[in-house]
This record gives structure tokens, C-alpha cells and sequence, in this order.
């Protein structure tokens, strides 16, 4: 079992979503995050002076998947997220040793499924 | 000293039987009369001057009461500005809001430079029945029109033009270009309103004709909400309005509270733009039957509109009830001087209805109008310019009796030809002004622009700075 973290672009969330979806994966859940990196920031201006905003908007999506899932839910987030510039975001995947559905107990692979 | 001694001059010639003419009302008006001419008449030596003196004074008295009037009716229209501003900003997402109230404030200045420029010449100077062709800038006017100082009735008329020009803001919400919105603002100020202005208002050919359209639900509202339905059709909807297969989603407004207000601006605001059409205050009749029927018609739509949305939907939605007091409004301005206040009832309650299925109507055709301006502007204008015919009455001012009163299809034959032609005018003209701009500057931000928000990407700076707005949509 593997956790998919993915910081992406808020305004892409939508797309990301769609490709989820068409790679038949149905669960997540998502955040608002702030955060900083290659992108450093954007410029605003307001009344007539510019100023760096340095934390950005972000989204995080959290997914838990099974091995055999890893793959297509990566490359799904790729391809709703990436428009190929610096501030599309990253993908960090890790291992996941526990998983248990509330309602029944289940855990494990059951559970995520 | 001067002043007592003027006073009781005055007093002595009121029991002078040469003044008896002027005292038509009795002892009471002449304490008034009394009164004000103590305040406003200059010292008289010559008593046998006094009588033409004072018809000056009252018609002088007059002229500033109508002034007055006017100017407050232009105030109250200019704060509709603030009205349209809250609504669209309520109906829209967050991302937006800084754009659209962005286009309504500069939509009101470009309005003012054009209809100052242009506008106010191709509307109201001498021309033939097509357009004014004298006053460039206002030179060359008479200082006075229709009684009342030339500056007080352009401040009037400029406010309906901006009026006119902001409801396309919210038709087009969302996706349009800032610098193209700019462009469109001057030019439908500047050309395209003031000639059909010109038609109807402005001694055209729709008024040589005896078309009636008392405070602008075809000058204002159909020129407007067709304007608005010509562009929003050519920008195409918003990203993510209709799935593939064509079901509109929600792109639900992000601020009820702040749309509310301005349907509440918008309505205080209307008794400016109707019972103001007056352009004088007269006895006080036909601003009073104006007012009354511009409220009746408002309550009606709200009703109206509310109680259809309730039993077709199980809910009663707030922002349809007050799309539909907009409707009733738009509906009763043709109207609002010429009907009973039983007429206004059934105006605005079919207003109501219409706005309703305007709105359903426009989703089927999967045109998007974020906040409804074209079933709201464009479909209740022509209803309302409809119903001066219906349900207008000779005997309130207007030329023919309207179709219930007397089964002469005359002035409803008149209101159709008017309302066609206007509609045809604007569909053309906007179409050619729309399909310029998109080639010369851009109609459509990028998707990507979009979809961050027209804020950021337009004006580089946030409507709600500090907060981080949260959307899925």
C-alpha cells in the first residue's frame, strides 16, 4: 500500500480530478496548503506598489492506493497538473503500513479498495 | 432693512385688485407665495412691475423644483451603478469579483467621456429620425431643455447610459478581456444606445410614430440585455458551465449577502429612474402613480418569481426571487407613468414568471449568463414595452388607449414594430462591435486565466487578500 501526497496548482484541480477519474480512481482528498518553492512567489501590486507574495496557494491531495494503482495514479495527476512550467507541483509517494475502514474494521488492501 | 421693507410692500399688494389674478388658490396660497417671495424677489420699486414679477419668480420656482428633482432622480440612477456592481459581484465567484467591479466602475467613466464626447449629440441634438447631429461636447445647445438647465438633464441622461452599458458586465462575467470590456463601454455609450436613444427619446422615428417607452425598458433595458445576450453568445460559456452532455452545472455565486444589497440598491435607486422621467415634479401626481407602480411591480416579480422556483425546484432561492424583482422592475419602467397600479401587479408578476423561464430557456440553449442579465434586461425590457399597449391609458398621458381599454391594437402594433426594430438594431450593431474587438484586441482571456481567476490574471491583485479561497469549481 503506498500514500500519494501531491502538491499541485489550484486552478488545475479540476483537471486533475477529471484524469483521476477517467484512471478509475475515486478516492481522495484534498486541502488548501500554502507553500514555497522553485516558483518563488508571485508579484501583486496594490495601490501602485508591487509586493512578492512568497507562500503560494496551493493544493494537496492525499491518496491511498495499492501497488498495482502507484503508477496510474501518478501519471493521472501528471497529466491534469503539468502545464510545464515552474510551480506545477511535485509528487511524493511512501509507503503505507496500516489501513482500516471505520465503518466495518476492515484493513488493509480491503480497506483502501 | 431692505428686506422688511420688501416684505411689507409685498403684503400691501396682495390686496391690490390688480393682483387678484395671480391669486388664484385663496389666502393660503398667498401666505406661501408670500413667503417664498420675501425669500427670492429682488427689491421692486415699481409697484406696477410687481405682477409680471412674480411669474417670473414662480416660474423660476419652477424650473429649480424640477431641477432639483431631476438631479435627484440622476443621483439615484448613478447609484444603481453600485446596485448592478453588488449584484454581479454576488453572482460570481470569488476568483472574479475584483474584475467585474473593476468594469462597472470604469463602465460609468467611459459612459460619462463617451456620452459627453458623442452620445448626448447623437441622442438628443437636431438631426433626422435616424440620429442628433448637433452638440459635440455639448456646444452649440440652448442652456435650457425641456425646462430645465442643459447640465442637470445631460447628469440624468448620462446616468441611464451607464445604466445601459454596466448590465452587459454580468452577461459577459468571468471570461471577458478587461482591456476589450473597455473598448465595448465607450462605444455602445458613445454610439450604439444614444442612436437608439435618439429613436424614442430623442424625436426619431419611433416617436414620430407615437412609440412610448416612459423610462427606458427598450431605450435602457432591451438595448442592454440584447447587447449582453450578442456577447455572451460570441464568448461562448464559462469553463466547466455544461458537462458533454450539455447539463449546466453550478457556478454558484460566492456572495448572496453583498447581491442582496444590491438588489436593494437597485430598487431604491429605480423610483430615481422612474418617477426622475417625470423631468419635473408637476402637481405630484404622476410621480406619486409612477412610484407606487414601480414598488408594486418590484414586490410582484420577487413573489412571482419566488413561488414558481419554489414549486418547480422545492425550494424557495433567494437569488431567483430577486432576479425576479429586477424583472418586475425592468417591466414596469416602460410603463410606470401611462398604468393603474392594479396593471403594475400583473406586470410585474408576469415578469416574475418570465424571468424564471428565461433563465431555464438560456441554460437548454446552453448559453451562459452568469447572473441573468438577458432574461432580466433583454426579455422583461420587451415585456414591459409590450404592456404600455396593454394595459396603457389615454386618459394617463399616453396617445392611444391601450388594447384592454378600448380593443385598438394601435399602440401595442406600435410597441412591437419599436421593440423589433430596437432589437434588430442592437443585434447587428453589437454583433459587428463584439466581432471587431475579438479580432483587434481579444474578446476571451486564456483557459488558463480562467481558471486562476480573472483577478490575478486581469489586475494582478485579489478581491479578498488574506483569505484563501477555496473552490472546486
Amino acid at each position: 500500500m503506498k500514500l500519494v501526497i501531491a502538491y499541485i496548482q489550484p486552478h488545475r484541480l479540476n483537471d486533475v480530478k477529471k484524469a483521476l477519474y477517467k484512471n478509475e480512481i475515486y478516492k481522495v482528498s484534498v486541502t488548501n496548503a500554502l507553500g514555497c518553492g522553485e516558483q518563488k512567489g508571485y508579484h501583486e501590486s496594490y495601490r501602485g506598489v508591487a509586493f512578492e507574495v512568497n507562500l503560494l496557494k496551493k493544493v494537496r491531495l492525499e491518496i491511498a492506493v495499492n501497488e498495482n494503482f502507484v503508477q496510474k495514479t501518478i501519471d493521472a495527476i501528471i497529466e491534469g497538473a503539468r502545464m510545464g512550467q515552474i510551480g506545477d507541483g511535485k509528487i511524493f509517494v511512501m509507503d503505507l503500513p496500516e489501513c482500516v475502514r471505520i465503518r466495518t474494521g476492515e484493513t488493509g488492501q480491503k480497506a483502501i479498495g | 432693512m431692505i428686506f422688511s421693507m420688501r416684505a411689507s410692500a409685498l403684503q400691501e399688494n396682495f390686496d391690490n385688485p390688480r393682483m387678484k389674478g395671480h391669486n388664484m388658490c385663496g389666502s393660503s396660497i398667498k401666505w406661501v407665495l408670500l413667503i417664498v417671495m420675501t425669500l427670492t424677489l429682488p427689491a421692486y420699486a415699481d409697484d406696477s412691475s410687481l405682477g409680471s414679477a412674480i411669474t417670473g419668480d414662480i416660474e423660476d420656482l419652477k424650473q429649480g423644483l424640477d431641477t432639483v428633482w431631476v438631479l435627484l432622480g440622476a443621483f439615484l440612477v448613478f447609484f444603481m451603478q453600485a446596485g448592478f456592481g453588488m449584484v454581479e459581484a454576488g453572482f460570481i465567484r470569488a476568483k472574479n469579483t475584483c474584475n467585474i467591479l473593476t468594469k462597472n466602475f470604469l463602465d460609468f467613466c467611459m459612459a460619462s467621456l463617451g456620452f459627453f464626447l458623442i452620445g448626448y449629440a447623437l441622442m438628443f441634438g437636431n438631426g433626422n429620425g435616424f440620429c442628433g447631429m448637433k452638440g459635440w461636447c455639448l456646444f452649440g445647445l440652448e442652456q435650457t431643455v425641456n425646462g430645465l438647465p442643459l447640465y442637470a438633464f445631460w447628469l440624468f441622461q448620462a446616468a441611464f447610459c451607464g445604466a445601459a452599458a454596466t448590465i452587459v458586465a454580468g452577461g459577459m462575467a468571468e471570461r471577458m478581456r478587461f482591456p476589450a470590456y473597455l473598448i465595448y463601454s465607450f462605444l455602445i455609450s458613445a454610439f450604439i444606445y444614444p442612436v437608439v436613444g435618439h429613436w424614442i427619446w430623442g424625436g426619431g422615428w419611433l416617436s414620430d410614430m407615437g412609440f412610448a417607452d416612459f423610462a427606458g425598458s427598450t431605450v435602457v433595458h432591451t438595448v442592454g440585455g440584447f447587447a449582453a445576450l450578442v456577447g455572451t453568445s460570441m464568448l461562448r460559456p464559462r469553463e466547466g458551465k455544461y458537462g458533454i452532455d450539455g447539463k449546466p452545472s453550478i457556478l454558484a455565486g460566492h456572495n448572496i449577502p453583498l447581491a442582496s444589497l444590491g438588489v436593494f440598491i437597485l430598487w431604491f435607486g429605480w423610483f430615481g429612474f422612474n418617477a426622475g422621467s417625470t423631468l419635473g415634479v408637476a402637481d405630484g401626481s404622476t410621480i406619486s402613480r409612477i412610484a407606487i407602480n414601480t414598488n408594486l411591480a418590484a414586490a410582484l416579480g420577487g413573489i412571482a418569481a419566488m413561488a414558481i422556483v419554489w414549486k418547480r425546484f422545492g425550494k424557495p432561492d433567494l437569488s431567483m426571487a430577486m432576479n425576479g424583482a429586477l424583472a418586475g422592475l425592468v417591466a414596469i419602467t416602460a410603463p410606470c407613468a401611462y398604468v393603474e397600479p392594479w396593471a403594475a401587479l400583473v406586470i410585474g408578476t408576469v415578469a416574475g414568471y418570465i424571468v424564471v423561464r428565461g433563465v431555464e430557456l438560456l441554460d437548454k440553449l446552453q448559453i451562459d449568463d452568469p447572473v441573468g442579465a438577458f432574461p432580466v434586461h433583454g426579455i422583461c425590457g420587451i415585456w414591459g414595452t409590450l404592456c404600455v399597449g396593454v394595459f396603457g391609458k389615454q386618459a394617463l398621458g399616453l396617445a392611444n388607449n391601450g388594447f384592454i381599454y378600448g380593443g385598438n391594437p394601435m399602440q401595442l402594433g406600435i410597441q412591437i414594430v419599436g421593440s423589433v426594430s430596437t432589437v434588430a438594431f442592437v443585434v447587428v450593431s453589437m454583433g459587428i462591435v463584439f466581432k471587431v474587438i475579438d479580432l483587434v484586441v481579444g474578446l476571451r482571456i486564456s483557459r488558463e486565466e480562467e481558471l486562476q481567476g480573472l483577478d490575478i490574471g486581469e489586475h494582478g491583485m485579489e478581491a479578498y487578500g488574506g483569505f484563501q479561497i477555496f473552490s472546486t469549481t
